[in-house]
């Protein structure tokens, strides 16, 4: 945490009100998010329990497994999920629009531009919690190798049709958020936590309800005492009123309300089952069909509060306008999610369990370059950022001082003006250190010369984007009395060398793959738990 | 070395003193352990811990319950998942034990499950170390102690400790076992709880070497012990190695820093007492005779830190944001104090912290003022 962003927690526990952490809005927002808000059974490896799950705010789906340990009641649930999840996917991979790759042709080696489609929008997951991501991840990796009766009519347990597409999917949602500045899968704590700072700490900040407290306190309420109603207020049963975002609930709840419902549920159905006739088992079914009611209205009060908060959250966040480069980077999940469509609609068996040596590297690449690029973008966007980089050091921003012409050596001589800037920045400059500044979007690169006065004045010489002639075009060059910023770190990130193909990897990571194999589906037991 | 029998009575005297009348006392268990060797400076969580105060109902006591409770799914099914490893007196969790830690012994083929039912923690205490003895001696052959009970100094009272299972391998060496219900998913599991598994394991180790020194053959502790987990999304048991000298390095020499519990207690002024029994007032003031040393990562380990929160924020503690917050305010330690260095009302500007927080106060209103425009 920068002092900053402390300073900031610091004046949020003072004046009882979440600061500004940010002055835009980082990430994109799409007009029509999918909202999911899932539980799960304790102790269970993520067996689903029931979920809120839609688009509309005032519109929610309730989905609900009365019997967290029946496969079939699970499977009903991801089924259940697959069609509101793939619908929504669907709409989004039919529209697109023409967009230009840069491809190597496999005859002549060349690099050469190809057209493709690009979808002209992407889905967008949002989740309330940093836990429902894993959750996301998890439930992907349960459903993709899963069998339906059409692949194998052998499979001693087969999945509902669609389920091991959503399992693809939700693979990618999950694998996708892993990529800094990615908006195709949020949590909305994370979200929240980037654009304000609560006065309480960031360990705090993953609970929805008190963080939306600090940040939108209730009429006449400061937000500490508002998080702290958030965090332990029960009401007379003994239940949290504003319940834990999930997806793991309260032992509380588990204890005193789902267990007793879950074993009316296992009751009534044992006795339908034992029912002897027609008359019996109306009678019975009527009771069963009341249990599972009762354990529907149970998720119902536990995921209602988080969906609502998730809500209020977006509309918080939509009040923030957007930052520049968040359209650009919106765009990359574009291409993700293209990229996806076409290997689904290419019959590309599922992600495997374990990633090849290059895919991996390639991953793991590409996190890196684009964390440095998310840093650079948002000091680019936003001053609050911008500000807590000059104060480690890596940016300054001052008044031009003073302007010198002066021309590099050689037979044309080019324009190399030597611009002094008064500042009060400390920036870490050594002998011709590179710094950028953005000139019309696009970053112009100067080098540090001297400094003077202590530090007060720095003298750089600016080196490109000043055109071809003689004279710097107009408005390249800055001008006395011009407030200007300028960053040690790089505006646009170069990507590393070229990986060879996996077909290539070296004996030093394992080697070629050989040939594809299908993964296979889980071994099934008796006493699964997905 | 043992204590002087006087001194010890008189230790275990105090303790039950501060406990109060009546009020059995909470035996510490490895997870409890673990987490007060991860905040070593709070002399208030070492002191009810060692007396066994029952800190869940001295919190509701204070007016500040703690969260903590358990689900019966997870009760269950934990239960359920350990009982499937152990069946069959232990053959596939030795078979696990054998294929992940020593293949070069004989494959075991039979063990010896020995009974270790004694009444009291002493007797169960003395009983294990009984059995581990003869296992040890009784070279070549494999031996699954389910459920011993292991004894463990903790600034100078006993801490009794059970671990899922103890394997004395043919070589006369032992190896803990874990047994836990999170899956292990393609091979890997959610590091944050292995690595709870780790450092409640490496109590067991430090628990285990006491004994081991004790006895002439001085067997060896192996620092590799067994995680045993569901696999995938199955409930087989998959089982890992997991090294544990790091863990186990930094949990002993955090115990050897706790403070001495016979020192905390003598600075209690007379007549201190945790019982919940006493009228809240009372109590406040005995459990605020203690210095604690709060910080939010005390939320998920502490029953007790709901209360330490309250007085933390009252006392407006920056500590209460974290405890990185607190390493780059220099000196300052109040909320109110930072915000008026960061003002200019107080502080020496030449104070390297002062200065920097005053240059980020400006930086900061800097940008929000062009931020508005």
């Amino acid at each position: 945490m920068s002092l900053i962003s402390t300073l900031a927690r610091l004046e949020a526990v003072s004046t009882g009100r979440a600061q500004p952490a940010a002055t835009v809005r980082h990430r994109h927002l799409s007009g029509r998010p999918l909202v999911f808000v899932p539980l799960i059974t304790a102790g269970e490896a993520g067996a689903p329990l029931g979920a809120l799950v839609g688009t509309d705010p005032d519109a929610p789906r309730l989905l609900a497994v009365p019997q967290p340990r029946d496969r079939d009641l699970r499977f009903a649930f991801l089924a259940e999920l697959a069609d509101v999840v793939l619908p929504y996917v669907d709409a989004h991979a039919e529209v697109v629009e023409a967009a230009e790759r840069t491809e190597t042709d496999p005859e002549t080696g060349k690099r050469v531009k190809v057209e493709v489609d690009l979808c002209a929008d992407a889905p967008q997951l949002i989740v309330p919690s940093r836990a429902g991501i894993d959750l996301v991840r998890l439930l992907g990796r349960s459903t993709r190798f899963r069998r339906t009766a059409e692949q194998d009519p052998e499979a001693p347990y087969p999945a509902p049709p669609r389920v091991p597409l959503l399992g693809r999917w939700l693979t990618h949602f999950g694998e996708r958020a892993r990529v800094p500045g990615s908006s195709l899968l949020l949590a909305m704590t994370d979200v929240l936590g980037r654009h304000w700072a609560t006065g309480q700490s960031t360990l705090e900040d993953q609970h929805l309800g008190a963080l939306l407290a600090w940040i939108d306190p209730p009429e006449g309420a400061s937000g500490a005492e508002a998080a702290l109603r958030a965090e332990l207020e029960r009401d007379e049963r003994g239940q949290l009123t504003c319940p834990p975002a999930g997806p793991a609930t309260d032992p509380a709840f588990d204890n005193k309300l789902l267990a007793p419902a879950i074993e009316r549920y296992d009751r009534a159905r044992t006795a339908l089952a034992s029912a002897e006739d027609g008359l019996q088992a109306d009678d019975r079914f009527g009771v069963l069909t009341a249990a599972e009611r009762e354990i529907r209205d149970l998720v119902l009060s536990r995921t209602r509060p988080t969906w609502d908060a998730v809500w209020r959250g977006l509309d918080l966040l939509r009040e923030l306008p957007e930052g520049a480069h968040v359209e650009e980077r919106w765009t990359r999940d574009r291409w993700s999610f293209t990229g996806h469509r076409d290997r689904v609609l290419a019959g590309e068996p599922p992600q495997p369990r374990r990633d090849d040596a290059v895919t991996a590297a390639n991953k793991l690449a590409t996190r890196e370059r684009e964390q440095a690029r998310l840093e650079a973008q948002e000091a680019l966007d936003d001053p609050l950022v911008m500000a807590g980089r000059r104060l480690s050091g890596e940016a300054f921003a001052g008044e031009v001082t003073d302007v010198v012409m002066a021309y590099s050596e050689g037979k044309r001589p080019s324009p190399r003006p030597l611009v002094t800037i008064r500042t009060d920045d400390r920036p870490h400059l050594g002998e011709r250190t590179k710094v950028y500044r953005s000139l019309g979007g696009k970053p112009q690169s100067a080098e540090f010369v001297a400094d003077e006065e202590d530090g007060a004045y720095v003298v750089l010489r600016v080196l490109d984007k000043m055109g071809r002639g003689k004279e710097p075009e107009p408005g390249s060059v800055p001008e006395k009395g011009d407030r200007v910023c300028f960053t040690l770190f790089e505006h646009e990130q170069r990507g590393g060398a070229k990986l060879p193909d996996p077909e290539e990897t070296p004996w030093t990571h394992g080697g070629p793959p050989g040939e594809a194999t299908l993964e296979t589906a889980d071994p099934v037991t008796e006493e699964d738990l997905l | 070395m043992p204590l002087p029998r006087t001194r010890g009575t008189a230790l275990r005297q105090r303790l039950a003193e501060l406990r109060g009348p009546d009020v059995p006392a909470k035996a510490l268990d490895a997870r409890a352990l673990a987490a007060l060797a991860a905040n070593p400076g709070c002399a208030r969580r070492a002191i009810l811990d060692g007396a066994g105060v029952n800190k869940a109902d001295l919190a509701s006591a204070l007016g500040s319950p703690s969260v903590f409770g358990q689900s019966q799914f997870a009760l269950t099914r934990g239960n359920a998942f350990e009982a499937k490893v152990k069946a069959d007196g232990g053959a596939e969790l030795l078979r696990l034990v054998h294929e992940k830690l020593d293949r070069a012994a004989e494959p075991p083929a039979e063990a010896r499950v020995p009974d270790l039912t004694a009444s009291g923690p002493q007797g169960r205490t003395a009983r294990t170390e009984l059995e581990l003895r003869e296992a040890t001696e009784r070279s070549g052959a494999w031996t699954l102690l389910d459920h011993p009970m292991l004894a463990l100094d903790v600034a100078g009272s006993p801490a009794f400790l059970e671990p899922d299972a103890v394997v004395v391998h043919p070589d006369g060496s032992w190896t803990v076992v874990e047994i836990k219900s999170f899956p292990l998913l393609d091979g890997s599991a959610d590091p944050a709880k292995v690595g709870a598994a780790a450092r409640q394991a490496a109590v067991y180790v430090l628990a285990l070497e006491e004994v081991a020194a004790r006895l002439e053959s001085s067997p060896r502790v192996r620092h590799r012990i067994l995680l045993v987990c569901p696999r995938d999304f199955s409930n087989l048991p998959a089982a890992s190695a997991v090294d544990i000298r790091k863990q186990r390095a930094v949990t002993a020499r955090q115990l050897a820093r706790l403070t001495r519990i016979e020192d905390i207690a003598e600075e209690l002024p007379e007549g201190t007492c945790f019982s919940p029994e006493l009228p809240g007032e009372e109590l406040t003031a005995a459990v605020e005779s203690v210095p604690a040393a709060y910080a939010p990562e005390c939320l998920s380990t502490c029953e007790l830190a709901f209360h330490c929160r309250t007085r933390s924020r009252e006392a407006g503690a920056v500590t209460s944001l974290g405890r990185p917050v607190r390493a780059e305010l220099g000196g300052l330690s109040t909320v109110e104090d930072v915000l008026a260095a960061a003002r200019g009302e107080t502080g020496d500007p030449s104070d390297p912290a002062v200065a920097a927080l005053r240059r980020a106060a400006a930086l900061r209103a800097e940008a929000l003022e062009a931020a508005c425009r």
